[in-house]
C-alpha cells in the first residue's frame, strides 16, 4: 500500500523534526559535543571489541557449521546443536559475568563473552543453511563428477549463503548491542559513557554513549544488508 | 556400449537385507536407448545409479565401451557419463552458461571452448544463446530448464548417458515436444543411453530396447515391439496393459504400410484407362494427382465404370491425407475420424506416396504373430 507507506514516512519525518527541535532547545547537543574526545576514543575501543569478538565468532562459527553439516557428523550434529541452543538461553549479561569469573577483568574476558554470545547464530544458520540445500542438487553435483570439496564450494555454500549471512547479521546486531556491557567487566567501549551517565543521572553523558552505539548498530546492519545484496549470486538472492 | 554382468545390490536395513538388484545382466549396444521400465521399487533406479556409483554395488561388473569401470575412480568415471535427473538439478546459483560449463570446467577445458560449446548446445535445443546464457535457472520455465538439464549432461560429449525419469516432471504437452526433440538430437548424436521410466508409452516411444524390472530382476529385455506383441509372462502382459496391441501402432509409420503401387491417375487421364488400372491393381479406388504429384481427389471403380471423359470431371475430394512419417496410431485415428477404410499418404513436400488401408494396418500388426507361428511349425 503506497499510501500508508507515504504516510509512515511523513510521520517519521515529523517525529524526527520534533525530536530535533526538542534536543536543540534543551541544549543537549552542546552537552554531548563536550564529550567529543571521549566519544572518539571509546567508539574506537567499541569497534575493536566488536571487530575482534565478531570476527573470531565468524572465523570459528562458519567452519563449525560446515563441519556439523557433513554427512559423517550426521549422528552427532543435532546433539551438538542442542548444547549450543541451551547456550543461547543464557542471557548475555550472565555470559559476560561468567566470562569475568573465568578470565578476570579487562579486554580479554570482554572479547570472550561477546564472542560466545555471537557464536551461536552463526553456527546455527551455517548448519541449517547447508542442510537446507536440496538433496537433488547434491546428487546432480556428485553425478557430474564433482569432489565433495568442489560440491561444498560451488554448490552448497553459494546456495546457503543467504541464510549464513543472515546468521552473521543477527550475530553482529547482538554483538554491537551487547558490547556496552563490556564496560561492566572493565572492557571499555561506549558503555563507559552510558553507565556512568546513568549513575550520575547525566542525560548528556548518557546520550553521548547511547547515540553512537545506536548509530554503530544501524551502520553494521546496513553494511551487512548491502553485503547480502551484493555478495550473493542473483540466482539465489531473494533480495534481487 | 554398456554391459552389466551379474549386478547385485543388497541394502542392509534394520529389518534384514533387502535385495534391490538381483543378478542383473544386460548389454546396451552402442548408440541405442535402453529403457529400464517397471513399477516403483523394482530396482530400475538402483541399477542405473550403480553405473555411475551413486549407489555402490554389492557385486558384479560394469563395462563401458568394453572397459571395466572398476578400474576408474568415482570422479573420473562420472565426468565421462552424462547424468540427467527428474528434478533437473540445475544449480540455482549459476547462470545457464555456468551450469552447462560445469563438467567441461571440471575436465580442465579451455574456458572459451567451453563457452562456445554452451552456445552451440543451446542452439541445438532451440533456445537462443544470446537470450539464455546469462539467465539464472529460476528465470526459465520447467520445459526450458529440462532442456538445459539434458544439454548440460551432453556438454563434455560423453559417450554414455544415464537418465533417471528425465521428463517425468514436465506437463504432458511439453513432454511430447521434448521427447521428440531429444529423439531428433539422438538420431545425430548416437549416444548410448540408459533411461529409467515408469511410463510404458514413453518407453515404447523412446526406447530401442526395453528392460522390464520386477523385484530387482529383469523380467524381459527386448525391443518395444517384442515386449508389446510377445510379453514373456502375465506380469509383463499386465504391466504393458490390455491395449498393448494399440500401443504397437505407434511403432510403425504410415510409409511402412503404404501401398506405393496403388493406382494414381493424372487429372487429365481417361476414365476408361483408370478403370483398367484399378482392376489391374485389384483395388476399389484410384487417387487423382496433379502435375506436381499432389493428390487432389479420388475416383472409385463404380464412378468410372462405363463413364467417358476425363477423371477430374468425376473425381471426389479426398477424405484426408496423412504424412508418411506419421505413426499408425495417428493414421487409424484419422481413418475413424473420417469414417474411411483408406487414406492417401503424402511425403514432406505433399507429394503422393501411396495408400494405406485398414486391412494393411491389421496385416502389419499381425505379421509378428504369423512369423512366430511359421517358426513354430
Amino acid at each position: 500500500m503506497p499510501n500508508s507507506g507515504k504516510f509512515g514516512r511523513c510521520l517519521a519525518l515529523a517525529i524526527a523534526f520534533g525530536l530535533g527541535l526538542w534536543i536543540c532547545n534543551s541544549g543537549l547537543i552542546g552537552q554531548i559535543a563536550s564529550y567529543q574526545e571521549d566519544i572518539l576514543y571509546l567508539t574506537n575501543q567499541h569497534m575493536v571489541l566488536v571487530g575482534v569478538s565478531g570476527g573470531a565468532a565468524i572465523l570459528l562459527g562458519i567452519p563449525t557449521g560446515i563441519w556439523l553439516s557433513r554427512p559423517k557428523m550426521e549422528r552427532w550434529a543435532e546433539t551438538v546443536m542442542q548444547v549450543f541452543n541451551i547456550g543461547t538461553t543464557i542471557p548475555t549479561l550472565a555470559v559476560i559475568a561468567l566470562s569475568m569469573t573465568l578470565l578476570g577483568i579487562g579486554f580479554a574476558p570482554a572479547v570472550f563473552g561477546l564472542f560466545v554470545a555471537s557464536l551461536l547464530p552463526i553456527v546455527r544458520n551455517t548448519y541449517a543453511g547447508l542442510l537446507a540445500v536440496p538433496a537433488h542438487l547434491k546428487e546432480a553435483a556428485f553425478g557430474m563428477g564433482m569432489t565433495p570439496g568442489q560440491i561444498l564450494l560451488r554448490v552448497e555454500l553459494p546456495n546457503a549463503l543467504y541464510v549464513i549471512l543472515s546468521g552473521v547479521r543477527t550475530a553482529l546486531a547482538i554483538n554491537v548491542g551487547t558490547t556496552p556491557l563490556a564496560f561492566l567487566i572493565g572492557g571499555g567501549g561506549l558503555g563507559e559513557l552510558i553507565f556512568t551517565g546513568i549513575d550520575l543521572m547525566d542525560t548528556g553523558m548518557l546520550l553521548a554513549g547511547a547515540v553512537p552505539t545506536a548509530m554503530l548498530a544501524v551502520l553494521v546492519d546496513f553494511l551487512m544488508g548491502q553485503g547480502q545484496l551484493r555478495l550473493i549470486p542473483r540466482g539465489v538472492n531473494p533480495l534481487r | 556400449m554398456i554391459r552389466l554382468e551379474n549386478l547385485t545390490k543388497v541394502f542392509e536395513t534394520a529389518n534384514g537385507p533387502v535385495v534391490a538388484a538381483d543378478d542383473v545382466s544386460m548389454e546396451v549396444p552402442e548408440g541405442e536407448i535402453c529403457i529400464l521400465l517397471g513399477p516403483s521399487g523394482c530396482g530400475k533406479t538402483t541399477a542405473l545409479k550403480m553405473i555411475n556409483r551413486l549407489i555402490p554395488l554389492t557385486s558384479g561388473k560394469i563395462y563401458i565401451d568394453g572397459r571395466d569401470t572398476a578400474k576408474l575412480n568415482d570422479v573420473e568415471l562420472r565426468r565421462n557419463i552424462g547424468y540427467v535427473i527428474q528434478q533437473i538439478g540445475l544449480f540455482p546459483n549459476m547462470t545457464i552458461e555456468e551450469n552447462i560449463c560445469v563438467v567441461p570446467k571440471l575436465l580442465g577445458w579451455d574456458m572459451n571452448k567451453a563457452k562456445k560449446r554452451a552456445a552451440e548446445l543451446l542452439d541445438l535445443v532451440n533456445l537462443d544463446p544470446h537470450q539464455f546464457l546469462r539467465r539464472y535457472p529460476k528465470e526459465l520455465s520447467g520445459g526450458q530448464q529440462q532442456r538445459v538439464g539434458v544439454i548440460r549432461a551432453l556438454a563434455a560429449d560423453p559417450p554414455v548417458m544415464l537418465m533417471d525419469e528425465p521428463f517425468g516432471a514436465i506437463d504432458p504437452i511439453n513432454r511430447e515436444v521434448i521427447q521428440d526433440e531429444f529423439l531428433k538430437m539422438q538420431s545425430e548424436l548416437k549416444k548410448t543411453i540408459m533411461f529409467v521410466s515408469h511410463d510404458i508409452d514413453e518407453a515404447v516411444k523412446m526406447g530401442d530396447k526395453i528392460a522390464i524390472f520386477r523385484a530387482g530382476k529383469i523380467e524381459q529385455y527386448d525391443s518395444p515391439d517384442r515386449v508389446l506383441a510377445h510379453p514373456s509372462n502375465e506380469f509383463i502382459a499386465d504391466f504393458v496393459g490390455a491395449d498393448r496391441t494399440l500401443k504397437r501402432l505407434r511403432l510403425i509409420t504410415a510409409e511402412q504400410v503404404a501401398d506405393a503401387s496403388a493406382p494414381a491417375v493424372s487429372r487429365h487421364g481417361k476414365a476408361r484407362d483408370t478403370l483398367a488400372a484399378i482392376r489391374e491393381h485389384g483395388s476399389q479406388i484410384a487417387v487423382v494427382i496433379d502435375a506436381d504429384h499432389h493428390p487432389v481427389g479420388y475416383v472409385s471403380a463404380e464412378m468410372v465404370e462405363g463413364a467417358g471423359g476425363l477423371v477430374h470431371e468425376m473425381a471426389r475430394p479426398l477424405p484426408a491425407t496423412v504424412p508418411a512419417r506419421a505413426d499408425l496410431r495417428a493414421v487409424v485415428s484419422e481413418m475413424f475420424a473420417h469414417d474411411t477404410m483408406w487414406l492417401a499418404v503424402v511425403d514432406d513436400q505433399g507429394r503422393f506416396v501411396g495408400v494405406v488401408t485398414q486391412p494393411a494396418v491389421t496385416l502389419a500388426l499381425g505379421e509378428t504373430y504369423r512369423r512366430d507361428a511359421g517358426q513354430a511349425a
